[in-house]
């Protein structure tokens, strides 16, 4: 990498940087509370892709079932809230138990009286849950197309288990949230949504640090080790299991913090936050923003979903078509997604292309030469 | 069998589908030794490698290192207990810089633990210097390994293995695709390197093999046919018959 491109690079993310933070500082003053909402929203979702870009664009492991650990840090926070609002209810349990004649709480209800037991499991539950499926898949060396596989039918599984269960919560209808009190105020008031913005983007951020600290150095380059060339990493004395458990446990961890930040703000979890479509999403964020990049994800996962808000809002019927699209033209076009393009000789090809710059210095025997091994 | 012996290969078979990759193949090497493994394709060079590093599981026999057994232990223990292997083809991680690469190959313990919490040892660092210096990657350090050069990246893989300190290198075909100097020059290090290191080289390259001058072992069909100096083998009639060829008369 030359000297330009590395500063070329330095430039992207500062710049990003620049925009991110005056649009998180401007947002609650020039959005109404409606389109505040939304961004916030979508923020909390770019954790979650965050996750998929260190398993997949760093480890290499697709995983279609991040919709898993998502949505159990979203009913984690929304037992505590719905758990501390239930006083007024008959047996000073949720409202929605008295539909299924439930009269004492069920056991795994209890702990999550404690707000701090809450904060723990939010994002502790969703790692534990990856960590061990993780293990058992790894261990067994499945990867590639069944490891995608295996996630999805998990997602499945998960997605089932948490829709037939009515007496336990509240099934296919989900936990609402938005009428629930934290703090003395109701939690879909417009004050709360406010703190609610104010405490995502600065987890975004936090998770950002935090993505970047786990792949720097000799860590990150183990994962990029075990997704370019596994067997090489075994046989250098590395064990890939540990590793690859490690980060879907960590990427669980985040999906749970995102999933509990998405359901505060969009004041309902539900088993439609496991469905095959939504996990299959969060990946397209990341191919569309850059894999491997993680601003990338950050990126794709704002802009794609405030996207889709904004088309649905004019042409109902067509999102999915410019999804479907938008992914098409990524996969041909721009592989390394759009901030790997940028990063990459995407724009000083373009340039080329209409003649505003000169072509590369070499000469493309040299290059073909090298290739070829024949150094003189 | 003696306890002066690094590695003990005894009565090895592999049976893939009932294809004898391996049969009933014997092997010992001494500490220190360097040692040349030819034979035909299909003779089971590869194999024989997989089967001491842990990637393939033997049907029968013991594999014997160090007065352990390495049958069924896994890759990396395996290689944590001091067997490095170099690939036939260059096996670098090719989206990481030269360093970055030596980096992973001298790191002690290979733990995510000592990974993410510890900054790289002091004398880690010199090690890679030092290897840098050796394979001439100096002036790459921070060169991405993808953009070297085939010669370039089978040295760093040689450096790679020899920054895992192994007690006993198995290396695959180090000179395919190397220039008559650069095979001289690896023939040197590989040379270099026995005594304190016991190595097995794996070549068909014959003026490769007769520079390292040391002991061959002549695989055919799974099984080791002739063991000897160069000299010797040359003159084995078997060897003749199977691998080196008749003149044509």
């Amino acid at each position: 990498m030359s000297l330009s491109k590395i500063k070329f690079d330095k430039k992207i993310v500062l710049s990003f940087w620049i925009i991110l933070i005056a649009l998180i500082v401007a947002a609650p003053t020039l959005l109404p509370v409606f389109r505040l909402n939304l961004l916030g929203r979508y923020l909390s979702l770019s954790i979650v892709a965050l996750g998929v870009d260190l398993i997949w664009g760093y480890t290499g492991l697709l995983s279609l079932g991040q919709g898993i650990f998502f949505a159990l840090g979203g009913y984690c926070a929304a037992m505590y809230l719905q758990i501390t609002s239930s006083s007024e209810f008959p047996n000073n349990i949720p409202e929605f138990f008295a539909l299924y004649g439930v009269e004492k709480l069920p056991f795994f209800w209890e702990p999550f009286r404690s707000p701090a037991f809450t904060f723990f499991a939010i994002w502790i539950i969703p790692a534990l849950v990856a960590g061990l499926i993780g293990f058992l898949v790894f261990r067994n060396r499945i990867k590639g197309v069944y490891f995608s596989i295996l996630t999805q039918a998990s997602l499945l599984v998960f997605f089932n288990f948490f829709n037939g269960q009515q007496k336990l919560i509240n099934g296919t209808n989900g936990l609402k949230t938005d009428v629930t009190q934290l703090f003395g105020q109701m939690v879909g008031s417009e004050s709360m949504q406010r703190i609610f913005f104010w405490i995502t983007s600065l987890l975004v951020i936090a998770a950002w640090f935090f993505a970047k600290w786990v792949v720097k150095g000799r860590f990150g380059n183990i994962l990029i080790g075990i997704r370019d060339d596994e067997p090489r990493v075994r046989f250098t004395g590395y064990n890939p299991v540990i590793f690859k458990t490690i980060i879907f446990s960590i990427a669980g961890g985040l999906a749970g913090i995102s999933g509990a930040l998405y359901t505060v703000q969009s004041g309902i979890v539900s088993p439609q936050f496991m469905t095959v479509p939504f996990s299959i999403e969060m990946v397209i964020w990341v191919a569309v923003g850059g894999r491997g990049t993680l601003l990338g994800a950050i990126l794709g996962a704002v802009f794609i979903n405030y996207a889709k808000s904004l088309v649905s809002e004019a042409l109902p019927a067509s999102w999915m078509f410019i999804q479907g699209g938008l992914f098409i033209l990524v996969v041909t076009a721009l592989p390394e997604g759009v901030l790997g393009w940028l990063q990459g000789d995407g724009p000083r090809n373009l340039l080329q292309r209409f003649g505003l710059k000169r072509k590369i210095e070499t000469y493309p025997s040299l290059e073909v030469k090298n290739k070829e091994g024949n150094n003189e | 069998m003696n306890n002066k012996d690094l590695l003990n290969l005894i009565d090895i078979t592999v049976s893939f589908e009932g294809f004898l990759a391996l049969n009933k193949l014997n092997l010992n090497l001494k500490k220190g030794e360097l040692r040349a493994v030819i034979g035909p394709n299909g003779a089971g060079k590869t194999t024989f490698l997989d089967v001491i590093t842990g990637k393939v599981k033997p049907t029968k026999g013991e594999v014997i290192f160090k007065g352990k057994s390495l049958v069924g232990r896994k890759e990396h223990k395996i290689a944590r207990l001091g067997v490095g292997r170099k690939f036939q083809s260059p096996r670098i991680f090719e989206n990481l810089t030269v360093k970055e690469n030596l980096e992973i190959s001298v790191t002690t313990p290979k733990s995510p633990l000592n990974l993410i919490n510890k900054s790289i040892k002091d004398e880690q660092i010199n090690e890679i210097e030092r290897l840098m210096k050796i394979v001439n990657l100096a002036q790459k350090v921070d060169s991405k390994a993808g953009s070297l050069s085939h010669g370039q990246k089978q040295w760093l893989e040689i450096a790679m293995l020899v920054g895992q300190k192994p007690d006993l290198m198995l290396v695959d075909e180090p000179v395919a695709g190397l220039t008559d100097e650069e095979t001289d020059l690896t023939a040197d290090l590989l040379k270099s390197l026995s005594g304190e290191n016991t190595v097995v080289v794996i070549d068909h390259d014959m003026e490769f093999i007769r520079r390292l001058d040391s002991n061959v072992s002549v695989l055919n069909q799974g099984t080791v046919l002739c063991e000897g100096t160069m000299e010797t083998i040359q003159k084995d009639k078997k060897v003749i018959d199977v691998y080196l060829g008749r003149p044509e008369n």
